[in-house]
């Protein structure tokens, strides 16, 4: 039988599992899920919710990572979508105008990278940063450094709506995973996308037009972003052009890595994306549900971070594996 | 003599800047933090202004969120020679080498908002802030005499390490102290965020239920993440949940007016009077109060609806 530990998805999976067991023996309230006016609520509840918006960046960010770079703009592009958002309804837009118009944003801001990455040749982190740090300008400049008030019920809908009684942003992201993940490996693109990031010049070689891979996945992670800036303005009913995806990027890579992405490209795993981005939302969660005082609450996060990283190294298992030699090897 | 358009611009640039020394108006130099808040873009607008009310030269440098940038600023207004320096710190230290600077090339420093941690106190000549404790006792205070003294508190903190969340922090404990019926039972930080104060409220919804009866925000963008996270528990702001808050910018006293916020204490963003009158009497010789505060107004059920017509920010 081929052991479990293989599977790239095994850590994050058994880090999230331990998480939330730690949760429920501290309060079993913890898994509970009632029906409140007619909608699921509960703990579970909120973190699907609230960890939609990070699983959504970690996404695009996946394939980025996949073809061995690195998009560091996408918290910036969730402000000005937000704030794009919020001018657009403000002027008494139709919710699919604001909609195209902050996917559209995305998909510019993913183009600007991709055109200085894959075409111009810009080293992928100095490329993003550039947008990291122009791009919240660009955000305060659009809303004109005012947090704008949101009213309008179906575009709260999309972060705080439900469907069936089951929260809509959560599916939407889903179905996004779902999609993203059958264009991806039940055609060739996948394959594609990691033979650019394992190896960009043989790829070429092989017939592949590397560049144009490299610059759609930008394009992808760019329009991921703008649609997690239209959940995150949605959820608070507000576009908070300062404060909106502050250290996204982070969180972003954090999930992709965790979950079994090589950062040096080549390998991506989808599923493993999700969960390393639930981790991330059930370690918030657990600081609140364990009543950790903020001051220190960052130490067991990153207790947690460096955990899961070492236990995902090959070097770390081997010399665990050491400690306990396996008696079916013998 | 045949001149290159560069240098014709030159020429032109020149005489300009002639042109604006000139005048002898008053020239300040004030570096602030950045627009990371609608209370901080309504600090800015009252500096400005007041500024051309007054005629005031003001040269205006917005840091950005970035310390470094404040200190770049400062260095280019000690080389215009300007007549003060106002300086908004992102945060405590690592001012003193520029704030020497300042001191040899004889341009009085003041700053506002937030104070500085220094070793020679000489290096500023004033300072002029918000009384963040003041805000906390305030804000304990009104709570203790709606409440008669007794109920259970969740407090929302702001961003940890943060003199506005220490002070306001400190002075609510202590101001509730007094009063054993009112007890905190978690704290946590929603990080001055809207959507921080949100999802820490939807988190202690659900641990806590329904024995939360306070919720005390260290600011209003908290208290309105909190107000979504309680209404979609199905429960009533205001009513079932008394909500106290701090910083009065516009959206907060209308959550006031509305119910949904009980009441919520001032932090008067608008330094500008306040601080060229300080500049003038500093540059004519007089004594300056070496720390002074803006006065801080509290606004409840009685008093916000009349409030609200005349909110700047």
């Amino acid at each position: 039988m081929k052991p479990k530990a293989k599977s790239p998805i095994f850590w994050p999976l058994a880090g999230l599992v331990a998480l939330v067991l730690l949760n429920a023996v501290h309060d079993l309230g913890f898994l509970k899920i009632t029906l409140l006016d007619g909608h699921l609520y509960g703990v579970p509840v909120d973190i699907l919710t609230q960890g939609s918006r990070t699983m959504l960046v970690a996404l695009g960010m996946t394939l980025v990572i996949a073809t061995g770079g690195v998009d560091l703009s996408v918290g910036s592009v969730v402000a000005i979508a937000g704030a794009v958002c919020a001018v657009l309804l403000q002027g008494g837009h139709s919710l699919a105008v604001t909609l195209a118009a902050a996917i559209g944003t995305g998909l510019l801001a993913g183009s600007a990278n991709g055109l200085l990455v894959a075409r111009l040749g810009v080293q992928p982190i100095v490329a993003t940063l550039i947008l990291m740090v122009a791009g919240r300008g660009v955000a305060q400049l659009i809303v004109d450094g005012q947090v704008i008030i949101i009213k309008s019920p179906s575009f709260e809908f999309l972060a705080n709506g439900f469907l069936l009684g089951v929260p809509f942003a959560p599916l939407l992201v889903i179905a996004l995973y779902a999609a993203t993940h059958f264009a991806l490996r039940r055609t060739a693109l996948g394959l594609f996308i990691e033979a650019v990031g394992d190896n960009e010049t043989a790829s070429r070689f092989a017939g592949l037009a590397a560049a144009r891979i490299k610059a759609l996945a930008y394009i992808f992670c760019g329009a991921c972003a703008g649609l997690a800036g239209v959940l995150a303005a949605a959820n608070i009913r507000a576009a908070d052009a300062y404060r909106a995806g502050e250290n996204m990027e982070l969180d972003a890579i954090f999930a992709v890595v965790v979950g079994g992405t090589a950062l040096t490209g080549g390998r991506f795993v989808i599923l493993g994306t999700a969960i390393g981005a639930l981790l991330i939302q059930t370690l918030t969660t657990t600081m609140y549900n364990l009543g950790v005082p903020p001051a220190i609450a960052p130490v067991p996060k990153a207790l947690l971070i460096i955990g899961v990283s070492l236990l995902q190294s090959e070097k770390v298992g081997r010399w665990l594996g050491g400690l306990w030699p396996k008696k079916e090897a013998a | 003599m045949k001149l290159t358009p560069w240098f014709k611009s030159f020429l032109a640039f020149v005489s300009l800047a002639a042109a604006t020394v000139a005048p002898a108006a008053l020239k300040i130099g004030f570096a602030q933090t950045g627009a990371e808040s609608a209370w901080r873009t309504a600090n800015s607008d009252s500096m400005k202004a007041e500024a051309a009310k007054r005629g005031i030269d003001l040269k205006f440098s917005d840091g950005q969120g970035k310390q470094e940038n404040q200190i770049r600023a400062l260095r280019s207004f000690i080389a215009q020679k300007v007549d003060a320096v106002v300086l908004a710190p992102l945060v405590e230290t690592g001012w003193d080498p520029v704030l020497r600077d300042a001191k040899r090339a004889g341009i009085p420093v003041i700053i506002t908002d937030r104070s500085i941690v220094t070793t020679d106190e000489t290096l500023y000549a004033c300072f002029i802030g918000s009384d963040f404790f003041e805000e906390g006792r305030m804000a304990a205070e009104w709570l203790a005499k709606k409440t008669g003294g007794t109920g259970r508190i969740v407090e929302l903190q702001g961003t940890p390490g943060s003199a506005p969340a220490n002070e306001r922090r400190k002075a609510f404990a202590e101001g509730i102290a007094s009063h054993p019926g009112l007890k905190i039972i978690d704290s946590q930080s929603g990080d001055f965020r809207r959507a921080g104060g949100k999802e820490v409220m939807e988190a202690l919804l659900k641990k806590h239920g329904k024995s939360i009866e306070i919720v005390y925000a260290h600011n209003d963008d908290m208290a309105l993440g909190a107000i979504q996270a309680i209404e979609e528990a199905g429960l009533k702001p205001g009513t079932d949940i008394v909500i106290v808050s701090i910083d009065a910018v516009r959206e907060g006293v209308q959550a006031v007016v509305a119910g949904k916020i009980n009441c919520t204490v001032e932090c008067n963003p608008l330094f500008g009077p306040k601080v060229y009158d300080t500049v003038a009497k500093l540059l004519a010789g007089q004594k300056v109060e070496r720390k002074s505060f803006n006065k801080d107004e509290l606004f409840d059920a009685t008093n916000a609806g009349a409030a609200l017509p005349t909110r700047q920010y």
